[in-house]
């Protein structure tokens, strides 16, 4: 059966776009699936970081589009999970380099071969994501609950919607229980109400993911972090499983413990 | 069967050039025509600007967004889409393409003559508009769905949303004083009837469908009260 393209985008830059494709790749290839990822922010890669792969890259995508080498040259694969592979973007050009034409043959490459291709959308609504959008088969849209990341993500939906790659389903990034709590942050059903789409998860803040990150380690391999387990949910939940949403108000009572004990006080 | 052969005309105009596309053939034979002419002539359009006129053609964002992309892969910008079909230029809207070479005059409102006696030109749009997406006519304009902050109508005549309103409205936007804004949650950004501007206060409570209008100089919401 032919692989499933899924890109991640949002509009707003800084939501979690990378961090989600790096995770959710991950957990997939935790439980079973050949995945690959695709960096598709040409000329500010992130993705090679995130995952721990930078010191690996030889080939980049945009070397694949114009020939210089096959695209098996260009994958890298993972050593701790030899199930997930990267195609990481070039540092030193543009997202003109490549077109959307290139990036709907390159799936249909990948597709006979990997069970899922993540493709990590760069922000805005210009080329670098119409490049992105082209292939899609599924579209996961990243925000996080802050009125300007929102009404990005609103805009997003609908460029979406008009280029037929919907129905886009959102990933809730960053939210501090905490401050939904005290009225301070628009809480999960806020954001839904004002963007319309499914839910395919909700991912709370969590200092392990800035940690993660800095040492290229997926925080969806830390059995310890509620992040993580937040990506690992996703993961199966793409693949068709039920998996009830995460119970925030449990969380709650740590941190007014938390803080109650280190004096800060609510 | 033979294909009708696709009728294409390109002409030079002061914002680069305008290719106008008949009527006849259909969308694939179009397209296969039109790149192969580009292709014949590469050195000629590259770096070209390019307007298209599609007539009375209804297209798709998706038919639209893929010709975009086709002549951008040829180093083409395609940035509007004219034509007679409110649809098209919905969709090219949407995507962020011109409808219009020129910027528009205002106008008197457009009252069709064989209408009838006592109704008036009215664009019903049947879906939710999303940020960035922006709806603009002459006459009344009927929206079933929400309107989300971001997204914004302009209508000579009166606008109204049946859902919640949140983004900006602009009624009698030719100067008409006399128009109006509903919405069974009128809670928009920002309000304007001709020329007065509005901003409404947070909404304490359930939103109740109202009605806003100009008295004398100011911008008024009334609930509906079923009188």
């Amino acid at each position: 059966m032919p692989g499933t393209v899924l890109t991640i985008t949002s509009g707003k830059g800084g939501v979690g776009k990378t961090t989600a494709t790096a995770n959710i790749a991950a957990a997939l290839a935790k439980l079973g699936q050949k995945v690959v990822c695709v960096d598709a922010d040409i000329g500010l890669r992130n993705l090679d970081l995130v995952l721990g792969l930078e010191n690996r890259i030889v080939y980049d995508l945009v070397d694949v589009v114009e020939g210089r080498c096959r695209l098996r040259q260009a994958l890298i694969r993972d050593k701790r999970l030899p199930n997930l592979f990267l195609i990481p973007a070039a540092q030193t050009r543009d997202k003109t380099a490549v077109s959307p034409t290139d990036m709907v043959q390159l799936c249909n490459e990948l597709r006979q071969e990997f069970d899922w291709i993540l493709i990590d959308s760069p922000a805005g609504i210009e080329r670098g994501f119409r490049n992105a959008i082209a292939p899609a088969d599924q579209v996961v849209v990243v925000t996080n609950p802050e009125v300007s990341a929102v009404r990005d993500a609103d805009r997003i939906i609908g460029l979406i919607e008009a280029e037929e790659k919907g129905p886009a389903r959102l990933l809730l990034n960053r939210l501090n229980p905490q401050m939904v709590r005290s009225g301070d942050m628009l809480a999960a059903d806020d954001v839904l109400e004002l963007l319309a789409i499914d839910l395919l998860g909700v991912v709370p803040e969590d200092e392990a993911v800035v940690v993660s990150t800095n040492r290229g380690m997926p925080v969806a391999l830390d059995e310890k972090s509620r992040a993580g387990q937040a990506f690992r949910n996703v993961a199966r939940r793409l693949l068709g499983e039920t998996v009830p949403f995460m119970d925030w108000d449990a969380d709650n009572n740590i941190f007014q413990r938390l803080g109650r004990l280190f004096g800060r006080g609510d | 069967m033979a294909e009708i052969a696709p009728k294409i005309e390109i002409k030079g105009i002061r914002d680069g050039l305008l290719i106008t596309i008949g009527d006849a053939a259909s969308w694939e034979a179009v397209q296969d025509a039109l790149l192969t002419l580009i292709g014949e002539r590469a050195d000629f359009f590259k770096g070209a600007r390019v307007a298209l006129d599609v007539g009375s053609r209804p297209l798709k964002a998706a038919q639209l967004g893929k010709l975009r992309d086709q002549l951008s892969d040829l180093g083409i910008t395609l940035w509007a889409v004219t034509g007679d079909s409110p649809k098209t230029q919905q969709n090219a809207r949407s995507l962020g393409l011109e409808t219009q070479l020129t910027k528009p005059r205002p106008g008197r409102v457009v009252r069709p003559l064989e209408a009838h006696p006592e109704g008036e030109a009215a664009l019903f749009v049947r879906r939710t508009l999303r940020s960035g997406m922006r709806v603009a006519f002459e006459g009344h304009v009927i929206v079933l769905g929400n309107v989300h902050p971001g997204a914004e109508i302009i209508a000579g005549g009166d606008i109204i949303v049946w859902g919640r309103l949140r983004g900006v409205a602009h009624a009698g936007a030719n100067g008409n004083t006399q128009a109006v804004v509903c919405a069974l949650d009128l809670s928009p950004t920002q309000l304007r009837i001709a020329g007065h501007i509005a901003t409404a206060p947070p909404r304490k409570g359930k939103p109740v469908p109202e009605k806003a209008f100009l008295k004398g100089n100011q911008v008024i919401a009334e609930p509906w009260s079923g009188k």
